[in-house]
């Protein structure tokens, strides 16, 4: 049993230990499940400290067969791409914990236990290498967060999960049909099988499957991102969830359909990628812009923040289809990148609606002047949002821009709006509930900080801090495994490339000087 | 070796102790901390200076690579050379002057604290800015002003007309920055670096319309952070932050960033004559654009704020026609000059309780002599009385203006004519006749400042903003609320030392300082221009016009402006009105994105028409109700096919349009 094992094996042994804990020791269960998160983060460090750069492959690989026949595995492992989102999970898991304390009253135990499940199904997603394995965590997932919202959502929690369940649940039929048929063509599920398979050619696709197949998992990851104009299950679902739930799903369980895009949709089938950029780029822009525009006019502090992720997660989209180094670098970064910064975002969306118990933004106003700590981390918090830079948004931004501006430099100037926007809605919303005279309500309600609060913000500020202004920490893992996503999808298109392909995976009006961009290699 | 990174780091350090600390500490602590961490910055400027020949030999330090990936490798590294060297001396020198004058400025405000660690902040960024060695360090210190100067501007939190000039400013400067974003992108396609060294020397090697491309780009920039056409709307409004970050912010030192970059980029724009024109043209044209709203403007703060626009535009058009070393010599002595202009103006409404209603002022040399004659040392320079900093720059500029097109010296002639009459109008209105002031105390009315231009033009909201509808009537614009003592009274001499030094500095700074002499191996000096004195003679001429003009009608006729405006009529209401720009853009950019957005994108796109498809509304009436029914009978499979239907649907028309885009 490796460190990986571990970090999978922790949260789903918590999960059941805090099932099975008798519910009058709620309180103990509480603890132990914080216990079990803060371990399982320890012992995700152990993945950082231990990997190493430059090797070709996986690494903490394990590979046990799981069922006999058909033959499934058990096999997991992480590159460079795995590595940080898995960080990422096993980093906010223990703070939404934390983050719920006071705000989950009833049926304690199995809110902590769902969360723990809902980490041990992220870290799978992030560390499958057998197609079959990572359907089963993809749909791990879904559960926990389906009763997260179901059970300590807001008052149209029931509509919003079955939009949230339906949702997900028609990308993952289409994504299973597809694994399901490569099954058929490979006789595996191992990813590295497969792959190995489609680059020989021993699994010969043509033209029509190839796309077929890639729009089957494309829609999946889609609708996870979510992409325009498969988003509006999103704001409903942020807006009834609790915060926990919230920071969790638009932290890490969007980067879930982004990751899937990097890790499956390009390497298994590169040309259809390569093909459908266009369109799919068009989509991300839209996303970019449409989602800022509609975040600008929304009453609602939750709704606004969920349709900037709309936002933001399409500069990820748009990064990974530009099929550049550094474009698909930022894309990553900026998951790890909006996964701290929204999480921070609704974390502290969520301290002012325990104060005010709403959303609304009409209803505050002066908070600044009461609240005057929480005031400034929320600033900061905005502006590592709207990619100021020395900030952690601002690297992830500049990268995918680049990268698109050398894929086509029109994508970039469109795609540019969405960061004057971003500055529009969230410096709007700032004023309106922080600055102004102080609301009567407010000054009844609100107060600072208290402990507990600021140990659930400091560590997203620390990171927003530290992603901004070191990014070698982070990138070189990256980028690592990017140029080896890159190599193969540039040499799929060689050997198959057709006109057609040509012009639509061709580079750009400018042809790049600095060797950013993996055709020119 | 001198550490160049413990410039910017003082003012840093100096920032998080009053940040975080500011609170527990005695106002004299903070200030105390606040002023040194500034002057020692300026100490080690000057040591820099001694030990490289003040940038005879410049240095270049490598701290550590901030983003890598592909070929991007930006490095934090700072650099100074001679351009650099000046922008230090003026950020650190100026900052530390206005750093010692806000001590007595702000002495009774609250936040002090929270005041002096902004104003550090700001120090931190724009050391940051004239010191990075290549785009993106200049990027993080111009994206960072911007932020202290929003978060400046929005002082006075509680007053809905401060926060929103301060999200105005963010804002329009941000249109800047995507131009300026857009010009990096294309800077590292095509010379595949950001570094300055890198990308100025290959610069003459490549294609003009790419370069064009560029400089036009940084244009678009310059304009938002450096206040020209078509992004200058928001420095008027920043008027309602404290006036010291009104001198040091945005008037000598930020808002002249534009100006900075493109006399960086002079490699560049040299060779992208288009770009040189254009630029010349905006700066001429928001000279004397600004200028005419200046003749009307009865605000002090707002009369020195269009001044700032006209002034900035002026050092445009310096770079515009290729004299970059003039341009960055106007800044330099407009530094001077209107930092003091607005520190003066800040004693000035000091000693007014908080009025900035000039009609409500007058007489006041009787009260305030020391800030009378260091305001007369300002109003002499701007008005470019030979002899004075004022006159050498802006000549420099005027006489390379004729060299490249006569016709734009004449514009900026006049400009200089109507300068030195709305700045001595002003001058004579303030000091001059009898205080109209009367013991009004707190309770101005300063209806035509809020007429308009505080309506949230930065977004205009006009549905739901009416719960926190606070306008600061109560409040003078700055909100400088001192305890009014019925007659005007002088000012602290922490406020008037360094209105000493810098009256001194407008009078003598262009006699101590030819920056054109000192830039001369980075931009060769102008070729002569025949009949150079006459020029000259022009241009003091019309100085000098505008200050008898404005005696006329201030001091010696006092009913003759009544009767001019009465004249004028519609006209004068036009220029009164700023030529209603924001009413324009307001009517022609924000409401309709903020309407298209609410109707169109949201109700009817996401909620209408995908929603609409994903909820099966399509099909006629299905609430959500009936969905949850459906459900319940176990119809979930034609609700399921429904979303993909619908889902699918739209991808594919959506797809098809978007793709023949590209």
């Amino acid at each position: 049993m490796n460190l990986l094992d571990l970090v999978i094996a922790i949260p789903a042994i918590g999960f059941l230990v805090a099932l099975i804990i008798p519910r009058v020791m709620e309180k103990i269960t509480r603890l132990l499940v914080m216990g079990f998160a803060l371990l399982t983060f320890v012992v995700s460090l152990g993945l950082v400290s231990g990997f190493q750069s430059g090797v070709n492959g996986l690494q903490f690989e394990s590979n046990k067969i799981w069922i006999a026949n058909p033959e499934i595995h058990y096999h997991v492992g992480i590159d460079g791409l795995s590595l940080w989102l898995i960080i990422l999970s096993t980093f906010l898991t223990p703070i939404a914990i934390l983050l719920s304390w006071k705000y989950v009253q009833h049926r304690i135990k199995e809110f902590y236990a769902f969360l723990l499940l809902l980490e041990c199904g992220l870290v799978g997603v992030f560390a499958a290498y057998d197609l079959f394995l990572f359907y089963t965590f993809w749909e791990v997932v879904l559960v926990p967060m389906y009763f997260l919202i179901g059970i300590w959502g807001h008052d149209r929690r029931i509509y919003a999960t079955v939009k949230f369940f339906l949702y997900t649940m028609v990308g993952s039929v289409l994504m299973l049909a597809a694994i399901i048929f490569l099954y058929t063509q490979a006789h595996t599920f191992d990813y590295a099988e497969i792959l190995a398979q489609l680059g020989s050619g021993k699994i010969a696709l043509d033209h029509g499957t190839e796309t077929l197949l890639f729009l089957a998992f494309f829609l999946a990851f889609a609708i996870k991102v979510p992409l325009f104009p498969l988003h509006t299950w999103l704001p409903d679902a942020h807006v009834e969830a609790p915060t926990a739930g919230s920071v969790m799903l638009a932290s890490v369980m969007l980067k879930m359909g982004t990751y899937g895009l990097v890790r499956f949709c390009l390497p298994m089938f590169p040309i259809a990628a390569k093909e459908n950029a266009p369109w799919i780029v068009i989509l991300a822009i839209t996303g970019i812009i449409v989602g800022a525009l509609v975040a600008l006019v929304q009453p609602n502090m939750k709704k606004l923040v969920a349709y900037s992720s709309v936002s933001h997660l399409g500069f990820v989209v748009l990064g990974i289809f530009s099929f550049t180094q550094v474009g698909l670098d930022g894309a990553v970064y900026q998951m790890l990148n909006h996964g701290i910064s929204t999480g921070a975002l609704f974390l502290l969306v969520g301290f002012l609606y325990e104060r005010q118990h709403s959303l609304a933004i009409k209803d505050f106003g002066g908070v600044a002047t009461v609240a005057p700590w929480l005031s400034i981390l929320f600033l900061i918090t905005t502006l590592a949002s709207i990619g100021l830079p020395t900030l952690n948004n601002f690297v992830g931004e500049f990268l995918v821009l680049q990268g698109a501006a050398q894929a086509n430099f029109s994508w970039a100037v469109f795609a540019a709006f969405g960061v004057i926007l971003s500055a529009c809605y969230m410096l709007w919303m700032y004023q309106r509930v922080f600055f102004g005279a102080l609301a009567h309500s407010v000054k009844h309600h609100v107060t600072d900080l208290s402990p507990r609060e600021w140990a659930c913000a400091v560590p997203l500020i620390v990171m927003m801090v530290w992603m901004g202004m070191y990014s070698q920490s982070f990138i070189p893992a990256i980028s690592e495994a990017n140029a080896r996503i890159l190599d193969r999808t540039a040499k799929a298109g060689l050997i198959k490339m057709t006109p057609h392909v040509a012009v639509n995976a061709g580079t750009s009006n400018f042809a790049p000087a600095g060797g950013g961009n993996a055709h020119a290699r | 070796m001198q550490n160049l990174w413990l410039i910017p780091a003082l003012p840093f350090i100096g920032f998080l102790i009053n940040g975080i600390l500011g609170r527990k500490l005695s106002k004299a602590v903070v200030s105390a901390i606040a002023v040194l961490s500034v002057v020692l910055s300026f100490g080690l400027v000057v040591s820099v200076g001694l030990s490289s020949g003040w940038g005879e030999h410049p240095i270049h330090q490598h701290y550590f690579t901030w983003i890598r990936s592909g070929g991007v490798d930006i490095g934090w590294d700072f650099m100074v050379d001679k351009l650099t060297m000046i922008m230090l001396m003026v950020v650190t020198g100026i900052g530390s002057l206005i750093h010692i004058y806000a001590t007595g400025y702000m002495a009774h405000e609250e936040g002090y604290y929270r005041f002096f660690a902004y104003l550090n902040l700001f120090m931190f960024f724009m050391l940051n800015l004239v010191l990075g060695a290549n785009y993106l360090l200049l990027f993080v210190g111009w994206e960072g002003v911007g932020l202290c100067s929003y978060l400046l501007i929005g002082f006075y939190f509680v007053k809905k007309s401060a926060t929103t000039a301060g999200n105005k400013a963010f804002i329009v400067n941000r249109i800047g920055d995507f131009g300026f974003s857009l010009a990096m992108f294309l800077i590292f396609i095509t010379f595949g670096s950001l570094d300055f060294g890198k990308v100025l020397s290959a610069a003459p090697g490549k294609p003009v319309e790419v370069l064009t491309a560029i400089a036009l780009l940084m244009l678009l920039g310059a304009t938002g952070k450096s206040a020209q056409i078509p992004l200058y709307v928001w420095l008027p409004d920043a008027m309602e932050g404290p006036t010291p970050v009104s001198a040091l912010i945005h008037a000598a030192t930020m808002v002249t960033a534009g100006v900075y970059m493109c006399s960086r980029s002079a490699a560049i724009f040299l060779k992208a004559p288009i770009a040189m024109e254009t630029v010349a043209i905006v700066g001429l044209a928001t000279a004397v654009f600004a200028a005419t709203i200046g003749l009307t403007q009865y605000d002090i703060k707002k009369v020195f704020a269009y001044s700032t626009v006209s002034q900035l535009g002026y050092m445009f058009l310096g770079v515009g026609v290729g004299a970059f070393s003039a341009g960055i010599w106007h800044l330099m002595t407009h530094a001077f000059f209107k930092a003091l202009l607005f520190m003066g103006a800040g004693s000035v409404i000091h000693a007014c309780g908080g009025e900035q209603d000039m009609r409500k002022m007058g007489g006041l040399k009787k009260y305030t002599p020391w800030t009378c004659g260091v305001l007369a040392c300002a109003s002499l320079a701007i008005a470019g009385v030979p002899g004075t900093s004022g006159f050498f720059s802006k000549d420099a500029i005027l006489t390379a203006a004729y060299g490249h097109a006569p016709w734009m010296f004449w514009v900026g002639v006049v400009t200089a004519g109507m300068t030195a009459f709305y700045v001595w109008r002003a001058f004579w209105m303030t000091f001059w006749g009898e205080y109209r002031g009367g013991d009004a105390g707190h309770s101005h009315d300063h209806g035509h400042a809020h007429t308009h231009g505080h309506d949230d033009h930065a977004h205009a909201h006009n549905h739901s903003h009416d719960h926190d509808h606070d306008h600061g009537h109560s409040h003078s614009h700055d909100d400088h609320g001192h305890d009014h003592h019925g007659t005007p009274h002088e000012s602290p001499w922490s406020m008037l030392a360094p209105l000493v030094v810098l009256a001194f500095l407008s009078l003598a700074g262009g006699f101590l300082f030819n920056v054109p002499k000192f830039l001369e191996s980075m931009f060769p000096l102008h070729e002569e221009v025949p009949n150079e004195e006459m020029l000259m003679g022009v241009s003091i001429f019309a100085g000098l016009i505008g200050i008898a003009l404005s005696y006329f009608m201030y001091v010696a006729n006092k009913e003759l402006p009544g009767k001019i405006r009465k004249a004028l009529g519609g006209i004068y209401t036009l220029v009164y009105n700023k030529y209603f720009v924001d009413e324009f853009y307001d009517a022609t950019v924000v409401r309709p994105i903020i309407e298209g957005s609410t109707e169109v994108l949201w109700h009817g796109l996401d909620q209408g028409v995908i929603d609409g498809a994903v909820n099966g509304a399509g099909t006629g009436s299905r609430s959500i109700g009936g969905v949850l029914k459906h459900l319940q009978s176990g119809n979930i499979r034609s609700y399921a096919t429904w979303v993909v239907v619908g889902a699918v649907i739209l991808l594919i028309t959506v797809g098809m349009n978007g793709g023949l885009i590209r």
